[in-house]
């Protein structure tokens, strides 16, 4: 063969044989920036890490040789695919804290709600669907919209959450445009990335739309208990059954390595879950679900709670008492509950194009584009400080500010043209 | 060819991954393949991260050899390599001095160009210049004495992080930023279009070898970092689709670029060659990728041999200094 007729090789012999979703699956240079953040030099404000560190390793130690003194074999053998009945159990309680009455009937135990939530969009989303989300919104969510090849339309979200105004606006301008929208997905409560929570004012006027609409709701709720002071207004699935699918998770009130969440769901869309599951992975693991209900048997899991909201409180403090040292002229949303700040930078920032300066002073952010579907955000992004300790996010607010300060420069010595 | 053959006894061998650059990512990738091919060729491997504990690490395992896969900053601008020297432990690649003149990518144009190497007209901008002197005006003799279409990059570093091709003059501003939050000093470099070639270059105390050329051909647009590291995303030809004559004078550049620049052991020199022929310089690599990916060890396989044995030969070689 000559060189002219050689083929090329492309390292990856299996190129033609992909699905077409899978062309939305591919590395990119600001994941691997992120790299840094596992070094202790740098302060880390980008990942919304739990704060581990406030669970006592006892109380887990305990519940793991209590629940295989039980139950040992059944807890490392297969279950069933709509999760531990027990545990199921132990979730109505939970969730009765927001509001919620259900039955053991209708929750599905997955593998973090974040599993929920891709089986629910695999059930309903097909190529160039429309769901309908907050601006901004969750980032591992739109991840699993793209993945399915659905278009994400973000409605308007201020302090109070979303618009409803706006929700209505988005809802008829998609219907005249005849677009299938297939499901509202919201965080009401401490938003990621946003901070903010849907009002109690608003809330029945969502439902209201939607149900006139006939728009299924998703609310995602990982945050609601991680309140500072005081509750948030009832969940919309404690109003509307049929309308509504809930996602709960034990990875901020408890851990994320144990990777448990539910889905609260419809009887029609659950037993459609459970098929979904079972054929995914036949069940979510019996381990982690057995350890999590002997947890929440014995152990003072409220308490818990408890320790963690006064540890978010006193670091969102920290970040908002540095954000007005080292940013004051900066708007940042001011969280009653969660994780995190969004922060708006002044016009021309880029805070996507900012992040290498940023790993360069030793501190990491999430840019603002990676909460929209639509490539906007660019001059906003999240701080997250539930991981840091208040000293660090004093810190890491500190070179934030200074980066902020070089780009801005930056931008001022090149904005000619 | 690289010389074949395996040590009797087997050498203790940390390398060094990860750092706290740009590149991290990449590090940590081509750290863990380079510890898995020494290992698989018999080698005692421990990977090791460059971090306060690096000297403590050094002294707990006694390696016979350092192998530090790191790139970006402190790992290839020669200040590790500087500690590393103080240690007495002997480490493969560049010298701390060598280290210095081939990661500015200025410095190392004009070595090589003075060796009678051709690399494309560029100017070096320090973002101090800017202080004391207009952008738009700057910027606007530069165009005129070097046109568009250019290549807008940082001095130092990798992986075409902060690398934009400009077309439009209303571009260059947005490239000028997006380099500069990489590097304080930029290059605006002429952009010669052609056949984007890799010549790594191997030395194992016999002298510089360059391996068969890896020819370059992304899917879309340019080599920039998506298509570096997403398998699929680019074509590689090895050998490239080249003619006898300028195959040669590609693998000539790329020795005389890793000599003239002082490198040892590896390096990978990245070149074009023009629709006239000329093979055009345009950076050398301290310390380049090897991922599975990445350039350098594909062309070790497409030379016949295998990357196990060829990392271990160049540690061995390390060693005998």
């Amino acid at each position: 063969m000559s060189n002219e007729q050689q083929q090329g090789n492309n390292l990856d012999s299996w190129l033609d044989a992909y699905a077409a979703r899978a062309e939305t699956l591919a590395v990119s240079e600001v994941r691997a920036l992120f790299s840094v953040v596992s070094r202790p030099e740098v302060v880390s404000l980008a990942g919304g890490m739990p704060y581990v560190s406030a669970l006592p390793q006892e109380l887990l130690a305990k519940a793991y040789n209590d629940m295989m003194a039980k139950k040992g074999n059944l807890a490392i053998q297969y279950g069933g695919g709509q999760g531990d009945l027990v545990l199921r159990d132990q979730i109505r309680e939970l969730m009765a804290l927001e509001g919620i009455q259900s039955s053991v009937e209708d929750l599905v135990i997955t593998t973090g709600s974040q599993h929920g939530l891709d089986l629910l969009s695999g059930l309903f989303l097909d190529k160039g669907d429309v769901v309908v989300a907050e601006g901004p919104s969750y980032v591992g969510a739109l991840g699993i919209f793209r993945h399915y090849e659905a278009d994400v339309e973000h409605v308007y979200t201020d302090h109070d959450g979303m618009s409803p105004e706006a929700l209505q606006e988005t809802i008829t301008k998609l219907k005249a445009q005849g677009r299938k929208i297939k499901f509202l997905y919201l965080v009401p409560n401490f938003a990621n990335p946003s901070g903010v929570t849907l009002s109690a004012e608003r809330r029945p006027r969502i439902l209201e739309i939607c149900k006139r609409e006939h728009i299924l709701i998703i609310e995602d709720n990982p945050y609601g208990l991680l309140y500072f002071d005081k509750p948030v207004p009832d969940a919309l699935r404690a109003v509307e059954e049929e309308g509504v699918v809930y996602l709960g998770s034990f990875s901020k009130i408890l851990a994320p390595g144990f990777r448990v969440g539910y889905v609260l769901a419809p009887p029609a869309i659950r037993d459609k879950m459970v098929l979904a599951q079972e054929s995914a992975l036949l069940c979510p693991s019996s381990f982690t679900q057995m350890m999590i209900s002997e947890y929440l048997a014995n152990a003072d899991w409220k308490g818990q709670i408890d320790t963690f909201r006064g540890v978010y409180k006193e670091r969102k403090d920290a970040a908002l008492a540095a954000m007005n040292e080292y940013l004051p002229d900066l708007h940042t949303t001011r969280p009653d509950g969660g994780f995190y700040l969004w922060v708006t930078l002044p016009d021309g920032v880029d805070s996507k194009a900012m992040l290498p300066l940023a790993v360069k002073e030793l501190v990491a952010y999430t840019p603002g584009t990676a909460f929209y579907g639509d490539g906007t955000g660019q001059n906003k992004l999240r701080v997250c400080y539930s991981y840091p300790t208040p000293e660090n996010i004093k810190v890491g607010i500190k070179r934030l500010a200074n980066v902020i300060n070089l780009q801005t420069e930056l931008l001022e010595t090149f904005k000619g043209r | 060819m690289i010389p074949k053959g395996k040590a009797a006894a087997k050498l203790k061998i940390q390398v060094l991954a990860g750092g706290i650059s740009h590149e991290r990512d990449i590090s940590l990738k081509s750290g863990r393949r380079v510890a898995d091919a020494l290992t698989e060729f018999g080698a005692t491997v421990v990977i090791r991260e460059p971090d306060s504990k690096l000297l403590a690490n050094i002294a707990a395992d006694k390696p016979d050899v350092i192998w530090p896969v790191l790139h970006g900053a402190s790992g290839e601008d020669g200040a590790l390599r500087d500690i590393l020297t103080l240690t007495g432990v002997p480490f493969v690649g560049a010298t701390p001095e060598a280290a210095r003149l081939a990661w500015d990518k200025s410095i190392a144009k004009i070595l090589v160009a003075r060796a009678g190497i051709q690399t494309p007209p560029s100017i070096t901008l320090p973002k101090e210049t800017f202080r004391e002197l207009d952008a738009e005006s700057v910027l606007s003799s530069v165009t005129a004495s070097i046109a568009l279409p250019v290549v807008v990059k940082p001095a130092r570093g990798g992986s075409a992080q902060g690398v934009s091709i400009v077309t439009k003059i209303e571009d260059l501003n947005r490239a000028m930023v997006d380099a500069y939050v990489y590097c304080d000093v930029v290059i605006i470099e002429k952009l010669i279009e052609g056949t984007e070639l890799a010549l790594s270059v191997i030395d194992l105390g016999a002298g510089p070898i360059a391996l068969p050329a890896v020819e370059v051909v992304p899917r879309k647009g340019h080599f920039s970092f998506d298509e570096r590291y997403t398998a699929g995303e680019t074509d590689y030809f090895i050998p490239a689709r080249l003619d006898a004559k300028t195959t040669e004078a590609a693998r000539k550049v790329a020795v005389t670029a890793h000599e003239v620049l002082g490198l040892r052991h590896l390096s990978r020199i990245d070149m074009i060659v023009d629709a006239n022929g000329i093979v055009w310089f345009l950076e050398a690599n301290v310390l380049p990728g090897l991922t599975e990916t990445s350039l350098l060890p594909m062309a070790i396989t497409a030379s016949g041999n295998s990357l196990g044995e060829v990392y271990y030969n160049l540690a061995e070689a390390a060693k005998r200094g």
